[in-house]
This record gives C-alpha cells, structure tokens and sequence, in this order.
C-alpha cells in the first residue's frame, strides 16, 4: 500500500471499530473524517481553497452538531438543533430586530461613539504633557485591564434602566483601551519626521493634521476595533442588571429563565452577526483610510 | 528637588538612581491618582449631598455646609461611596470578619468575607486559565505544522475574537448546570474558553516568528520537526505567549464574574455585584469591585513579574 494511503486506512479501520461499539458515534467521526479528508486535499493548494476550507469547516461543525442532538435525542432545553435555531430566528425577526436597535443601536453605538470620541480627546490633551503621559499611560494601562464590566450595576443605578446606562457602561469599557491605543499612534511619528514639518513652520494644528494623525491612524484603528466587541459586551451585560421589557441582555435572561434556548441561541446568533459586522466595518474603513500601511499591502 | 542637587555634586550611587526613578515614574502616577480621588471625593459630596438635604427639610433642620459634607461621606447607602468608606468596608469585610466560622459543629467558610468570595471566582478563573492556555498552546502547534488545520481553524478564530462571547456565558452555565455539571467546573469553561483564543492566535504568530535564515540554519542541521519545535519555535514563541497570556487571564477573570451574574450564584464577586444592585448596597459594590480589579492587578503582575524574570534568563529582556 502506498505510503500516504496508510493514514486514512489507519481512520477507516477506527471508524469500523467504532461502529460495532456505537454506531451513533461512528457516523458522525465519518462525516467528519470526510469533511477533513476534502479539506485536507483542497488546502494542498486548489484554487478559492482560503475561502472554500473555512466554509467547509464551519459547515461541518453545523452538521455535526444537527447530527448530535437528533442522533443522542439531546433535549432542547439543553442544546436546540442550528434548524431549530434558524426556525426560531426567522419567525422572531420584528422581536429581534426591536432588541438590536435598543441594545446596539441605542446602547452600544451611542456608547461607543461617546467612548471613543472622549478617549481621543484626552489622548490629545495628555500628549501636550509628558508629565500626564508619565502619570496617565500606567493608570490607563491598568484600568484597561480591569473587569470594568463590574461597573455596571453602579451605572444602572445612577443612569436608570434605559438605553442610558448601557451607553454609559459603554463608555466606561472602551475608554482606557482606546486612549492607551491612541497615545500611543500620536507618538508614532519619527523625530525626522517632526523635524521636517518644523522647518516648513507648520503649526501645531498643522502638524497634527498632516502627519501626526495620519500616522496615528493605524494605532486608532487597532483601538477601534478592540472597542466594537467591548462596546457589545458592555451594552448586553449591562442589562441582566435591569433594563426595560425589550433588549438583547434582557431577552436572554428571560429566555433563559423560560428554558426557550432556541430563542436564546437566536439572539447570540443576532450578537454574533452584529459583533463581526462592526468589526468588519472598521477593518474596512482601516482598509480605505490606512492604504499606506505594511499591514494593509496585499 | 534634594535628589537633583545631589545627583549633579557627585558620581551616580544606587540611592541617587533610586530616586530620579521614582520621581520620573513615581511621582506622575501618583499625582494622577491623587487627582482622581479627589475628583471621586468632590462627585461624592455632589452625588450624596441631595439625600442629605432631603432628610434634613422633611426633619426641619437646618445644616451647615460642614455638616452637609461630613453627611455626605457617610451615608449608608450612598449614590457614590466616598473613597474612604470603600476602603473601610473591604477592610471590615476582609480582616475584621473570621475566615471560618463554626455552623453545625464544624469549621466552614464564612460567607460574609470578601476573601472567600474572591477566592470563589479566582479558583474557577486559574483552573480555566490553565485548561485554556494548555489547550491553546496545543492547537497552535497542531495549526503551524497542518494546512488544512491552519485554513479551516484560523479564520474561525479570529473571527471568534469579534463575538461577544462573554455575554452569552451565563447561558452555558445554566445549560451544564442542566447537565448536572455544578460548582467550579462550569465557570472555569467559561474562563477557559475566553483564554483559549487570544493563546491560539498569539501563539501562532509566536511559533511562526523565528526568520527563514534560522530555520534555514536547523535545516541544514537536518532536525526534525519536533527538533525545530523544541529548539527554535517554542523558545521564539515566548514573548508573544506573554503577551497574549496577560490578555487572556485579565479576560479569564472578568468572564468568571459575569458568570456569576445572572444565575443566581451565592458565592463569589459576580454575585456580590448582584446582591449589592438588587439591595442598593452600594459600599458593597464598591468593594466587590475593588477586590476584583485588586484581583485583576495581582494577576496580571504576577505574570508580568514571571515574564520579566523569564525573558531577563532567555536573554530576551530588552
């Protein structure tokens, strides 16, 4: 037998055993061993392969899953199958829809848009003193990595139950993460660089448009996207403290407490779709405003 | 400044190097927490102070600015805890409450202190910390010696980072305490699984970071791969697992806490936060708040300080 036909023999004689133990089990680590086997080929370089194989994996995994509680009649309560998911995700959507424009729309993107703005602005203000920067940049570094989701119960209370508080909590997740991010990109610029805008006399202002934030830009966006899935986190969590009757945080712990995991699974379908949507939104406009950039050549 | 003089009349000595240090990097952040305390100090007096003057119209009594201050900073359930109030309310939760007290004729935790909360929500945090890494470091290494493993699991991963996973770890814990999994074992999933990512994606980008000429150089050694590994990527690899183990751990500990949150769990700061919010506790907050950014500060400086004193032995310190 050839060399690289002994491995997949090897599987398929496991694949038999297994068969004769459980055959439940023995199906699925077939269709699995056949999934890999065809991603295994495609990665040997097929073209399209770098999108086909992920696809494929994730597929698979669905299936898998789909397999497992019909095969093992896993209750639903426990674990609903992705069909039950997506059942419950299309016949919900006005729900669903009315959560995400309160949480993340509301919530999330008004905290975020806040968080952000006011943590650039104090990156401007500390970056005129190397004092502040001295005395600032550990105190942020060590806040950032703070569970300040924690605040969130505080900032119910303060705030009241509504969109407010959420925003609120928002902005006290993603302020530190972006202001140790942009101090940094407004240091970024060489001292040649600087050099040369101070012969041409420019200005403060001037060189900060020019050439600071500009090259600020690459570290901005780093920030930015670390704060799309803390601005998320903060908004959904902030609601298990209280929140009015509509909203991701709160479906979900009624759903919980109903045992209507379908429902559940919906909306951290909903999360999920949300999460890397923002995230993909930045990364796109990193593309289009940092062209420049080593990381972005292709 | 004493220190400066001194430094310009003689040679530098230890103590000379000692103290420009402290007021170079000392000083800046202490002048900045002052700063913040005395603003928390003044929004308190601002945030309480409405309380105050409320109680003393309906007892019709009039009260001096200095009376309104020194009531506004020792409320019992203030809108904002005056700093010194915290400080005293972790310390009386901490050292002034015994750590075991006798129920039924036997010896078991005491509930009203804070450390054994803390310790319920940082045992969870480290054995999933630990599961997570091992496991990480594992599929990192099976990721750079696999293509199709590369292809098919990477862009998952990454793609995992921009999901807000931590929102949804309430539900896994109802799930597997459905599953007849309780006490630490289904918090530390979760914790595992929020470390689980960042090692993944560090360390693959660790593992793949030695340059072509290096292994060029084991090439014509002719090792083999798990030669390669041991010798070149794994030592290459440690400053990036650094890196993301900081991260990971910091992640690890919040996901733990909001864990506790919504599924009514007695023990550990997640449920302090709840209780604390469903009374209106608010020193209490405060407090379980504090012990887990102290917590945080620990864990992220004791991985730090392990880094700093590995990297100085590698020889990798800069």
């Amino acid at each position: 037998m050839p060399r690289h036909w002994a491995w997949p023999g090897v599987l398929v004689c496991c694949v038999a055993v297994v068969w004769v133990l459980d055959w439940r089990l023995a199906l699925m680590a077939a269709v699995w061993l056949v999934a890999w086997g065809i991603n295994a080929i495609l990665a040997k370089g097929v073209e399209g392969a770098r999108v086909l194989v992920p696809v494929i994996f994730g597929l698979t995994l669905l299936a898998l899953w789909e397999m497992a509680v019909a095969l093992y009649a896993i209750s639903p309560v426990i674990l609903p199958a992705p069909t039950a998911i997506a059942a419950a995700f299309a016949a919900n959507i006005p729900t669903l829809w009315a959560d995400f424009v309160q949480t993340i729309l509301k919530g999330a993107l008004v905290g975020y848009v806040i968080g952000c703005g006011a943590a650039f602005g104090a990156a401007l203000a500390i970056d005129r003193s190397a004092f502040l920067q001295r005395g600032l940049l550990p105190v942020g570094n060590f806040l950032a990595a703070l569970p300040i989701v924690g605040t969130a119960p505080i900032l119910v209370l303060w705030f009241g139950f509504g969109p407010q508080s959420k925003a609120a909590v928002v902005v006290a997740m993603v302020f530190f993460p972006m202001l140790v991010n942009a101090v940094a990109g407004l240091k970024a610029s060489e001292a040649m660089q600087r050099d040369l805008m101070h012969t041409y006399a420019a200005t403060y202002w001037q060189s900060l448009l020019k050439l600071r934030l500009p090259t600020a830009l690459p570290f901005l966006f780093n920030g930015l996207k670390i704060c799309t899935t803390l601005a998320l986190i903060g908004a959904i969590v902030a609601e298990f403290f209280g929140s009015p009757t509509v909203g991701m945080g709160f479906r979900i712990k009624i759903e919980v407490g109903r045992l209507a995991m379908d429902m559940v699974w919906a909306e951290i379908t909903v999360a999920a779709i949300a999460g890397s949507g923002f995230y993909g939104l930045m990364a796109l406009a990193e593309r289009y405003l940092t062209f420049w950039h080593p990381s972005q050549r292709r | 400044m004493l220190s400066e003089a001194g430094v310009a009349s003689h040679p530098p000595c230890a103590f000379c190097m000692a103290m420009r240090r402290i007021t170079g990097a000392v000083l800046p952040v202490l002048v900045v927490v002052g700063v913040i305390v005395a603003i928390w100090y003044l929004g308190a007096i601002q945030m309480n102070r409405a309380w105050t003057l409320d109680t003393a119209q309906r007892q019709g009594v009039e009260l001096t600015a200095a009376e309104i201050r020194a009531d506004a900073m020792a409320q019992e359930r203030p809108v904002l805890p005056a700093p010194h109030q915290v400080v005293r309310e972790i310390w009386a939760t901490t050292v002034g409450e015994p750590l075991l007290i006798e129920r039924r004729n036997a010896l078991s935790p005491n509930p009203r202190n804070l450390l054994f909360h803390a310790y319920q929500t940082l045992a969870p945090t480290l054995l999933g910390f630990v599961i997570g890494t091992l496991a990480g470091m594992a599929l990192a290494i099976a990721i750079i010696h696999n293509r199709a493993m590369d292809m098919s699991v990477m862009p998952w991963a990454i793609a995992s980072q921009t999901i807000p996973i931590l929102a949804i770890a309430p539900i896994v814990i109802v799930v597997l305490n459905a599953m007849g999994l309780t006490g630490l074992v289904p918090k530390s999933l979760i914790s595992a699984y929020l470390s689980f990512f960042p090692v993944v994606v560090g360390m693959v980008k660790g593992l793949r970071s030695p340059r072509d000429m290096d292994m060029d150089l084991l090439r014509t050694y002719s090792a083999s791969r798990p030669q390669v590994l041991w010798k070149l990527r794994l030592p290459a690899s440690v400053p990036f697992l650094f890196t993301s183990l900081k991260v990971a751990v910091a992640a690890a500990l919040v996901g733990t806490i909001v864990a506790e949150l919504p599924t009514g769990a007695r023990f550990g700061l997640g449920a302090r936060l709840l209780s604390g919010s469903y009374y209106g506790q608010t020193i209490q907050i405060w407090s379980a708040l504090f012990m887990a950014a102290i917590c945080a500060g620990l864990l992220v400086g004791l991985l730090g300080l392990i880094e700093r004193i590995t990297l100085r032995r590698m020889g990798l310190a800069a």
